[in-house]
């Protein structure tokens, strides 16, 4: 219930969807009566009366409007909560998306992006279920019985009696039912997602499986997954389904209970045909917006489902680094590590393991030490990307003070560095585009100075080259470097470089590391992460990072 | 539309499954008219005060027709259900297998997001046609025409309009709603892949989009891109209701128009009195059962149009033409040769490789070097055949010197032969040790172990609390990456190939590694020939890399 509630409350357009399927539902509710009202009447009284067509002119010209009126009604409640779904889905979208990629790395690590981007778009577009079916049958639920049972109450008690008893019985037993199902349902969502990441990961290692023949044998692993999720599903709807036979039972037995009981009161006298027709007609009316209810509910529920997981998704967002909103200092010089420890969650060991070292602008310090250490770690924990275990990462300042990052406004931070990951995450876009992903105002010369000093140059990086996703078209030499072209017209007074010069040939790998050293004697703090004798031995100085298998610091530091 | 019908031979494995759903369909529909029918009679015939025994069958009727409907209709869902997701595994399992033939080549151009959106969203999306188009329609169809039968029996004039109506709601309602769809699917279609495609690229680069503080323009244009998605919608919102409407308007004319002709028809005296409310109250039951019919039909472009991106997927052509018959592996130890090879990428309009000439003799080891992009990761795939040459040849020499030519052998057989450690190796979201039983399902713990030793990861395997059943992660994003190439090494260790391929072997290792990585080669490759791409020639001297010749790439500039 949490969830309609919180879902109705996501947008203030919700709640003129709800006012309109309420005033839809009332019209519907009266159209109803009166459409019975003169069907009875003019069977009745042709039948025993035997009226002719012109005396019931005026009957058939209300009926005619009545008729009409009853499909247009139908027809604006479809439109009204259409738009509102859509308006409702867009802003979920935007709210999950900027909840997921605030949480930067840490999003990946936990959950499959595959899985969120599905979230945002089919899975989200279940709500138009919700909105544009459930919500409205809600409304004819709750106000077209009360409305039958009122007017039945003055012709025909029993047939009223019978309604007034049966239809509450309907919610209680869906209640019942959908209880027991909403376990299996949560599951059968979860193992579309599972279906998701599955293809996803198996569709990307396409080329790793046809290297090893593998790829005919995941068909049959995936017949395997799909046949799970087949039997899950029918596991739930087999319950699911049962809340929907009781509804079905409950209101077509109680029309035929009515249907018996009005044929043998007229029988014996009891009762005038019109009342009989009457009730005869109006009686389903009762149970038709409940049962198109049990149908929708079903529909709804991928809907609630994904809206659930959406807001789990806004829940999670958790700022990885406290944000003190205290300001940089007014003049940045350089960073400190002191005594940082980041364990591994999922791996325990401990890695980096009580790392210290301080770089000051003009300085490029290499950061060494084998596969698994922690020096990515390292870097996020600088970036705030990661919570340090033990240790802390001081911004220094030019006159000897020092502020402890956690206690600074993050994006004002990161505004100080630049980060040059391993694997440079490229945009479809141009190379320019890419490259001015940090600066977005500098000038097409800054973009192509950049590019050169780290040796791309035309035609190969035309500037205005356009990329295909994840920077298709470069080799991942190429990619890297424009990754570090990026950091680069950063210009800023930090900059953490993650092996820069991987997958470069030697004099691509020279050209990059004169422009790091550029940069440094501009005045910025590098710090880079390398296994290349030649960055080492550009460096000026070097860092030993080792992880532990347990808390207790390892020997060694700076050497 | 010639897509869907393409995807109905998807349901031919599943025909008795089917024909069950629509006969309990037809059952749960014929119960819910019955009992309008039956009751109207009823009540009519009571009001004329017959003696009691007059109205026992009726009574009968209505409280079997009261109790079926409820019952048919559950054993309906679930056979429908049943057999729409038999159906649709067998269209995945289909789209995969193709998917399989045509990687990593013929994919080359669409994007994850978007492969990812057909997959899912394709796919499972075809169960509506099933569980809401076709099925529902044959059962609801077929119930209409029996009423139509049962009210002609009646009164012919009013049986014509039932079946009027019946088909209007039918066929004009859906078509006009999906006159109004397809216009809307048109706009809509581009608007959803794009923001399936920026929502993939925007959680992908989040963390460089955090740090270079260029989130909140990638949020802007993320919310442009909804917002035309979600004006997209709301435009088409106004057809949703096209199809209701038709739908009932049909319904109120039919219940209209029986009144008028049978209120005359019982003057005339052609129709008795007692049948006057069976023909007016029939409609309202039989569509009440069509009506559903209209939403559905809504549906038809979106399905067509999923059906026609997966066709498409389905009918793409083979990047690699295989043999027809291909020829035999030869046994023993065999070499690589490649005579004036040139490979080109499809679509490119310039060559990625070549000419090229190199010989590998078997057992032997060389070296091929190259500047980034000089195409020596385009050699690796033209040697496991997922490129074809645009010219020249590559063979295998067996041990009599003989050349068996790659374009007369299965794609498959090769890679039995050839193996490849991939510079950018996928990872897959499993355990470690699933990683590794890739190369080899049935590899037992000590080959894994012996694999992983050789690669240089046992150490810190066997320090993990899990070992080798620890879980990388999504590609591999618990292992830093130094750790997933030598896990790949391992990997294609493993694989029993005659020849194998090193695409940047010592990328992600340290210096001192590297050293005695490429030291220690040899003696993990022992008598397998070994081709290792690399742009640093220098890690793999005459000394320490005995029998090693090396070829320089020129720089081809791709």
């Amino acid at each position: 219930m949490n969830t309609h509630r919180r879902l109705l409350a996501t947008a203030h357009t919700a709640t003129t969807a709800l006012g309109a399927a309420v005033a839809l539902g009332v019209a519907t509710a009266l159209l109803a009566v009166v459409q019975a009202s003169l069907l009875a009447h003019a069977i009745a009284s042709t039948f025993l009366g035997g009226a002719v067509t012109a005396s019931l002119a005026g009957t058939l010209a209300v009926l005619a409007v009545v008729l009409a009126a009853r499909a247009l009604v139908a027809w604006a409640a479809e439109v009204v909560a259409q738009r509102v779904s859509s308006t409702v889905k867009a802003d979920l979208r935007l709210r999950v998306l900027t909840a997921a990629a605030s949480r930067g790395p840490a999003l990946a690590a936990e959950r499959s992006t595959a899985g969120v981007a599905l979230l945002t778009t089919r899975g989200l577009d279940a709500l138009d279920a919700y909105f544009g079916r459930y919500l409205p049958q809600v409304a004819l639920a709750a106000i077209v019985p009360v409305t039958v049972v009122c007017c039945l109450v003055l012709v025909d008690g029993v047939a009223a009696l019978t309604v007034a008893l049966t239809v509450p019985l309907i919610p209680v037993f869906m209640v019942l039912i959908g209880r027991m199902s909403v376990a299996r349902r949560n599951r059968r969502w979860a193992m579309l997602g599972r279906l998701a990441t599955r293809f996803s990961d198996t569709v990307a290692g396409l080329p790793t499986l046809r290297a090893y023949g593998r790829a005919d044998a995941q068909v049959a692993i995936l017949g395997r997954v799909t046949d799970a999720y087949r039997s899950a599903t029918l596991e739930t709807l087999r319950v699911a389904f049962l809340s929907a036979m009781t509804l079905e039972l409950l209101a077509t037995i109680s029309v035929a209970l009515i249907a018996v009981g009005i044929g043998l009161r007229l029988a014996t006298g009891n009762l005038a045909l019109e009342t009989g027709l009457f009730a005869l007609i109006l009686a389903p009316e009762a149970y038709l917006p409940l049962r198109r209810l049990g149908a929708e509910f079903h529909a709804s529920e991928e809907g609630l489902a994904a809206a659930r997981d959406a807001f789990a998704v806004l829940d999670a967002r958790v700022a990885t680094t406290p944000n003190g909103g205290v300001s940089i200092p007014a003049l940045l010089a350089g960073i400190a590590v002191e005594g940082l420890s980041v364990e591994q969650s999922g791996r325990l060991i401990v890695a980096p393991a009580d790392v210290s070292l301080v770089v000051r602008p003009g300085e490029v310090v290499a950061l060494t030490g084998p596969s698994g250490a922690g020096k990515s770690t390292l870097l996020a924990a600088i970036l705030g990307f990661t919570t340090p275990t033990a240790g802390r990462v001081w911004a220094l300042s030019a006159d000897g003070g020092r502020v402890d990052i956690t206690t600074l406004d993050q994006g004002a931070w990161r505004a100080c560095v630049g980060w040059v990951p391993q694997t440079p995450y490229l945009f479809p876009g141009t190379i320019a585009e890419n490259v001015r992903l940090g600066a977005p105002a500098a000038g097409a010369a800054d973009v192509a100075d950049c590019l050169e000093r780290v040796g791309l140059i035309e035609p190969d990086a035309n500037p205005d080259r356009v990329l295909g996703e994840a920077g298709r078209g470069l080799s991942s030499g190429q990619r890297r470097r424009v990754g570090v072209a990026r950091g680069l017209l950063r210009r800023a007074p930090i900059l953490l470089l993650d092996e820069p010069t991987a997958g470069l040939d030697e004099a691509a790998e020279a050209q990059v590391l004169a422009a790091i050293r550029t940069e440094a004697n501009r005045g910025a703090a590098v710090l880079l992460v390398t296994h290349r004798p030649s960055a080492i031995a550009g460096a000026d100085r070097t860092v030993a990072v080792r992880w532990s298998a347990t808390t207790t610091p390892p020997e060694g530091g700076q050497q | 539309m010639s897509a869907l019908l393409a995807v109905l031979r998807y349901g031919r494995p599943v025909a008795p499954r089917l024909l069950l759903a629509v006969l309990a369909g037809v059952g749960a529909a014929a119960c819910a008219i019955g009992l309008a029918a039956t009751s109207a009679w009823l009540i009519s015939r009571a009001a004329e005060q017959p003696p009691m025994f007059a109205l026992m069958l009726s009574v009968t009727a209505v409280r079997a027709f009261g109790i079926g409907r409820g019952v048919l209709r559950y054993a309906e869902r679930l056979a429908a259900h049943d057999a729409a997701l038999r159906v649709l595994a067998e269209l995945r399992a289909s789209v995969y297998a193709r998917l399989a033939r045509l990687a990593p080549a013929g994919l080359a151009e669409l994007r994850s997001g978007d492969l990812l959106a057909r997959l899912i969203g394709d796919v499972d999306g075809l169960a509506d046609l099933w569980l809401r188009v076709l099925l529902p329609g044959l059962a609801a169809g077929i119930a209409a025409a029996g009423a139509v039968v049962l009210i002609g029996g009646l009164l012919p004039v009013a049986a014509a309009v039932l079946a009027g109506s019946v088909l209007v709601t039918a066929f004009v309602g859906p078509l006009a709603a999906a006159a109004v769809a397809s216009q809307s699917e048109r706009s809509l279609s581009p608007a959803r892949g794009a923001m399936a495609d920026i929502a993939i690229e925007t959680l992908r680069g989040a963390p460089e989009l955090l740090a270079l503080g260029a989130l909140p323009q990638a949020l802007a244009s993320l919310e442009v891109t909804g917002r035309v998605l979600a004006d997209a919608e709301r435009r088409s919102a106004q057809g949703a209701g096209v199809g209701t409407l038709v739908a009932g308007l049909a319904a109120g004319a039919a219940v209209w128009i029986s009144l008028l002709t049978a209120i005359a028809a019982v003057h005339a005296g052609t129709l008795t009195g007692v049948a006057l409310a069976v023909i007016v109250l029939t409609p309202i039951a039989v569509h009440e059962i069509v009506a559903p019919l209209a939403p559905a039909a809504r549906l038809l472009p979106g399905l067509a149009s999923s059906a026609g991106r997966l066709q498409d997927i389905l009918r793409r052509p083979d990047p690699v033409c295989e043999p027809a018959s291909p020829a035999r592996i030869p046994p023993g130890a065999v070499g690589l040769r490649v005579r004036s090879l040139c490979v080109r990428y499809p679509g490119a309009c310039a060559d990625a490789l070549g000419p090229l000439n190199l010989d590998l003799v078997a057992g032997g080891r060389l070296v091929v070097s190259g500047v980034s992009g000089a195409g020596k990761s385009t050699l690796a795939a033209a040697c496991l055949r997922f490129l074809n040459p645009s010219s020249g040849t590559l063979a295998l020499v067996d041990g009599e010197g003989a050349t068996h030519e790659l374009a007369a052998l299965a794609g498959d057989d090769v890679r039995r032969v050839m193996g490849l450690c991939e510079q950018d190796p996928h990872i897959f979201d499993a355990t470690l040790a699933d990683n590794l039983r890739i190369a080899m399902p049935d590899a037992r713990a000590e080959d894994l172990e012996q694999a992983l030793d050789a690669a240089g990861l046992l150490s810190w395997v066997q320090s993990l609390p899990a070992g080798l059943a620890t879980a990388v992660g999504e590609h591999g994003a618990r292992l830093s990456g130094g750790q997933r190439q030598r896990l790949a090494l391992a990997r294609a260790l493993l694989a029993n190939v005659r020849i194998l391929i090193l695409d940047e072997p010592t990328e992600h290792l340290d210096e001192r590694a590297a050293h005695a990585f490429v030291a220690d080669l040899d003696r993990i490759a022992g008598l397998r020939a070994v081709l290792v791409l690399t742009h640093r020639p220098e890690l793999f001297p005459v000394g320490s890399w005995p029998r090693g010749p090396s070829i320089t790439l020129p720089h081809s500039g791709l």
